[in-house]
């Protein structure tokens, strides 16, 4: 049953409400490539036996009513998932099982959904290229040596690498988009609010948002209308009308306005992503649709503020790390050492450099001229998005200025790394939703994205703009299976 | 020693030539009355086994969210109410960030430049008068746990009941000039927050706690000296002593030449001093900033007038009634609301009996009776009802005074009805003339030497005769009858 993974998710879920397909036999059929695929170091944590113990539970009683009836869902290891160990990528929660579900993952669970296992990523979610896992690299499907983007990289790829038919992921800066568009799949940043952050370990709360990773746009729509529910457990959770996301898409995008923000052309962008965008531009062109250029005059006032709020923030939320409640303990011979230890052996390079960024720009005597200044940017950038909404339905962007670059490429210049974000950082600063869509090859044959970035709690309209370009691009996978 | 005027309206300290006023303020910590935690839904309640009481939220499992208790909110808006404050309408937590093993989240959910309650005022009754006492401002926050350091030899354990519990701050404004003033105070906002139900106001179960703010400077002085603060002090009487040690402190370093660094001090109830703790300095860098997990929190008109349309009597108000209505001195009015449940009985038992009687027993026989057993009101051993039947006998001439007296020590000893205890004991008065001229009669003739004295001109004799008539009638003759009936006879 070779060609199992090689359906696409909604593909699965018709195939077995059709009993064409049984669990058990997707599910072996993913727990049998990913004990194939152990180089690409995509898993931290598997709970194979427990999912074909599940699929043997759904096959003896089905229930085909639920939305992803018995179908396999390996998930970034930050989410919680009760009774299986939740790392975050660090060595410091390495021995946390936790006793409870996030709820986004429940929710999978709750529409018959089964969990092969949980996927790697960057410390925290703090990295572009999934090197900063206590647990070691992710290795991109797409090639050797590449890196997957990150943080959520070891969920594209294993969605890439066809490890699980779909995956979840968080995106506080890219963190969805920018691996999705590495890696040739699709990647959806909710609107911030959509999907409750109950469970989920924190790296910067007021821009944390999990979202779907999937092979294409009817994947997206239909895991993301699992995953988005109203969570009074999450105060930040907002309680919208959710509507049938995959029943509602349509690909007509005939006399909408897309907007083309002159300030995302920035300086020595490569060749290859001009065309790419162009690309994107002709084919809503041609769709009947209207572009209109527009202006976002303080993006480039984004990626600072993001690289001082998100450090402020994480430098509170991982306080909580400490050594004494849970988690990883080094031995001191007080409590102040035992503090130390724990956090300096417990915690990795780039989480420590983000811990005192974010320690830095929140003492006395520096938050006003960078903590509030940044939240004041915030606000700008904000309000840009909010001017230009009142002229187009969404706007048109490449999701990365460049494709995956190596392993080990960028990791010792951390400000050429924060670059990679450039593209994606200010939609999570403004709350908005927007998705990656795979939309063509560098000469190498590497994937590249564009982004679709859309008004808040208007995911529907970036899916149906998002369909109809991926029919129109029709993007195919290079990637051959040279790691098993 | 150190000389201490401590006379009501002034409290200096005074060294050969200089008068120096101490300039006191109070950061109150008030446990919210609450089932359950400001930020999750565990039990609140006082004295259970350690960390029993404790929810993922509270002790900060990853991926945990604080989600606002609305009941605590309201009952920070009626304090803010009941101490004449503004309510703002917009207020924002935010995290104070130290490191502390009773902290779990490493953070404290607090309340920093938007508070949820801004300024107010409440009144003092001083025996000098009436005085006003600013309040600064109200917020809510997040008690943190407790370290245990003795139980273990090696460790310190860590108890999570008490994380997370609400607390509101109080803060005063430096209005506060002396020990006397700091007593009041805290008994004004304590017996506020208990006419409200907010907070139980218990400091033995630490649901009220302070930090005291000291600074001295010479009398007649406008500018603020350096202030001190005076950690977690848990009771009036540490409190006193604590500001009388730290003013003496000051005024000995300025007197010296010195000058007073502003730093946190702790009070070492055993020594009775104050020591420093950190100094500016070293003062922790709590890195404020707004809780990205909590949505600043807006309060629309219709929710504020909604409590403020349920507020109940307040004992200022309370006071004003009483002085009007029932003509009581503000010293009786002051007496009776400084307490809701002083007041509730006092307003049960005057239902049905006079108010001047009642008032004269409750704050005499009543108080004297609680004070020697050590009892609250409502632990009181008498009844409001059975009080207010006593006082009825004795308006009504069942009984007398001195009588009553002897019911009310019988009454003690278990809430009897009054009626039943004179019945079985026969205290009733005598009242019928027939018989009570029996009794002159009697006395009259066996003390014919002592009548003619009385007629030769000494009259204070009457008085031998009146205690002769009730020693025959064991005490029960009606004292006016007797009168009447005796001026009579010995004419």
């Amino acid at each position: 049953m070779s060609d199992i993974i090689d359906l696409t998710l909604v593909e699965l879920v018709s195939k077995i409400k059709e009993k064409k397909i049984s669990s058990k036999e997707i599910i072996s059929a993913y727990v049998e490539r990913c004990e194939k695929s152990k180089k690409l170091n995509t898993f931290i944590t598997t709970d194979f036996e427990n999912a074909l113990i599940k699929a043997n539970e759904f096959d003896k009683n089905p229930n085909y009513e639920k939305k992803l009836p018995g179908i396999p869902l390996a998930v970034k290891d930050l989410f919680c998932t009760k009774n299986l160990r939740t790392t975050a990528g660090s060595k410091i929660l390495s021995n946390f099982i936790p006793t409870y579900e996030s709820t986004v993952t429940e929710n999978l669970w709750n529409e018959g959904s089964i969990l092969l296992g949980k996927l790697n990523c960057d410390e925290f979610a703090m990295g572009s290229s999934n090197e900063t896992s206590f647990y070691g690299k992710v290795q991109s499907p797409v090639g050797k040596n590449l890196v997957p983007g990150g943080s959520s990289g070891g969920s594209a790829s294993a969605l890439a690498g066809r490890l699980t038919p779909a995956t979840i992921g968080t995106d506080t800066g890219g963190s969805i988009r920018q691996p999705a568009s590495f890696t040739g799949t699709v990647g959806l940043k909710p609107t911030y609010g959509s999907c409750s952050r109950y469970g989920i370990v924190a790296f910067a709360s007021s821009l944390d948002q999990a979202g779907p990773m999937t092979n294409d746009v009817k994947d997206c729509a239909l895991l993301f209308e699992v995953m988005s529910s109203y969570d009074k457990k999450d105060s930040t959770s907002v309680n919208f009308k959710r509507s049938n996301y995959l029943k509602n898409l349509n690909s007509s995008i005939k006399g909408k306005k897309i907007g083309i923000p002159k300030e995302y052309r920035v300086n020595d962008m490569p060749k290859i992503i001009e065309d790419l965008w162009q690309k994107g531009i002709n084919i809503i062109k041609d769709a009947g649709a209207k572009i209109v250029d527009i202006s976002l005059p303080n993006t480039k006032y984004a990626l600072p503020a993001y690289y001082i709020v998100a450090p402020a923030e994480a430098s509170s939320n991982l306080a909580r790390y400490d050594g004494v409640k849970y988690g990883f303990r080094s031995k001191g011979t007080n409590l102040i050492d035992m503090y130390e230890k724990t956090r300096s052996e417990g915690f990795g390079n780039e989480v420590k450099r983000r811990i005192m960024i974010g320690t830095y720009v929140l003492s006395s005597g520096y938050y006003d001229a960078y903590y509030l200044k940044a939240q004041k940017v915030r606000k700008l950038i904000k309000n840009d998005f909010d001017e230009v909404y009142k002229k187009v339905d969404a706007i048109l962007t490449p999701s990365t200025p460049s494709s995956a670059f190596a392993i080990g490429e960028k990791t010792d210049d951390p400000v050429s790394m924060y670059l990679n974000d450039i593209f994606t950082v200010p939609i999570n600063l403004a709350g908005l939703p927007a998705i990656s869509i795979p939309s063509g090859h560098d000469p190498k044959g590497h994937p590249l994205g564009l982004q679709i970035i859309g008004k808040a709690f208007d995911e529907q309209n970036i899916f149906n703009i998002a369909y109809f370009m991926e029919q129109q691009i029709n993007f195919k996978s290079k990637i051959k299976d040279w790691w098993i | 020693m150190d000389i201490v005027s401590k006379d009501n309206s002034e409290y200096l300290i005074i060294r050969k030539n200089n008068k120096y006023e101490v300039v006191i303020g109070l950061e109150v910590h008030a446990q919210v009355l609450s089932e359950s935690k400001l930020f999750s839904s565990s039990s609140t309640k006082f004295g259970a086994e350690p960390n029993t009481q404790v929810s993922l939220v509270d002790s900060a499992f990853p991926g945990m969210l604080p989600v606002i208790n609305e009941f605590c909110i309201k009952q920070a808006i009626k304090t803010g109410i009941g101490l004449n404050a503004k309510i703002n309408k917009k207020s924002i937590f935010d995290r104070k960030n130290y490191f502390y093993p009773d902290l779990p989240q490493g953070y404290q959910i607090s309340q920093y430049k938007n508070p949820i309650v801004g300024e107010g005022s409440v009144f003092l009754d001083l025996p000098s008068g009436e005085k006003k006492v600013g309040i600064e401002r109200l917020h809510l926050e997040q008690d943190a746990g407790k370290s245990i350091h003795d139980v273990d030899p090696q460790n310190t354990l860590v108890d999570l009941n008490r994380s997370g519990v609400a607390l509101m701050e109080i803060v005063s404004k430096p209005d506060l000039r002396s020990l006397e003033e700091v007593n009041a105070y805290i008994k004004k906002i304590r017996s506020i927050m208990r006419y409200l139900e907010t907070c139980d106001g218990n400091m033995q179960e630490g649901s009220l706690r302070a930090d005291v703010n000291v600074s001295v400077r010479k009398k007649g002085e406008k500018k603020l000296g350096t202030r001190c603060e005076i950690k977690n002090v848990n009771s009036i009487k540490f409190m006193q002593m604590a500001i009388d040690y730290e003013a003496n402190r000051q005024v000995d370093v300025l007197e010296e030449g010195g000058k007073i660094d502003q730093e946190t001090r702790l009070f070492d109830t055993k020594k009775n001093e104050t020591r420093s703790m950190r100094s500016k300095e070293d003062a922790h860098d709590y890195r404020y900033f707004p809780d990205p997990d909590l949505l600043p929190l807006e309060l629309t008109d219709d929710f504020i007038n909604n409590l403020k349309n349920n507020i109940p009597e307040l004992p200022d108000e309370k006071k004003k009634r009483f002085i009007e209505k029932f003509k009581l001195s503000a010293y009786e009015a002051n007496i009776l609301v400084s307490d809701i449940e002083t007041s509730k009985y006092f307003e049960e038992v005057i239902k049905n009996s006079d108010v001047k009687i009642s008032t004269n027993w409750i704050t005499g026989e009543l108080f004297a009776l609680l004070n020697e057993k050590n009892l609250e009101i409502t632990e009181s051993p008498i009844s409001a009802k059975h009080l207010s039947k006593l006082i009825n006998l004795i308006k009504d001439g069942t009984i007398s005074g001195k009588i009553a007296k002897s019911v009310f020590e019988i009454m003690a000893e278990g809430d009897k009805d009054p009626q039943k205890i004179i019945e079985e004991k026969g205290l009733k008065q005598e009242s019928d003339p027939k018989e009570l001229e029996k009794i002159v009669d009697k006395v009259v003739n066996e003390n014919q030497d002592k009548v003619k004295e009385y007629k030769s001109g000494k009259e204070k004799l009457f008085g031998f005769f009146v205690g002769q008539i009730m020693k025959v009638s064991g005490g029960k003759a009606n004292p006016q009858l007797v009168n009447k009936i005796l001026k009579e006879k010995l004419k």
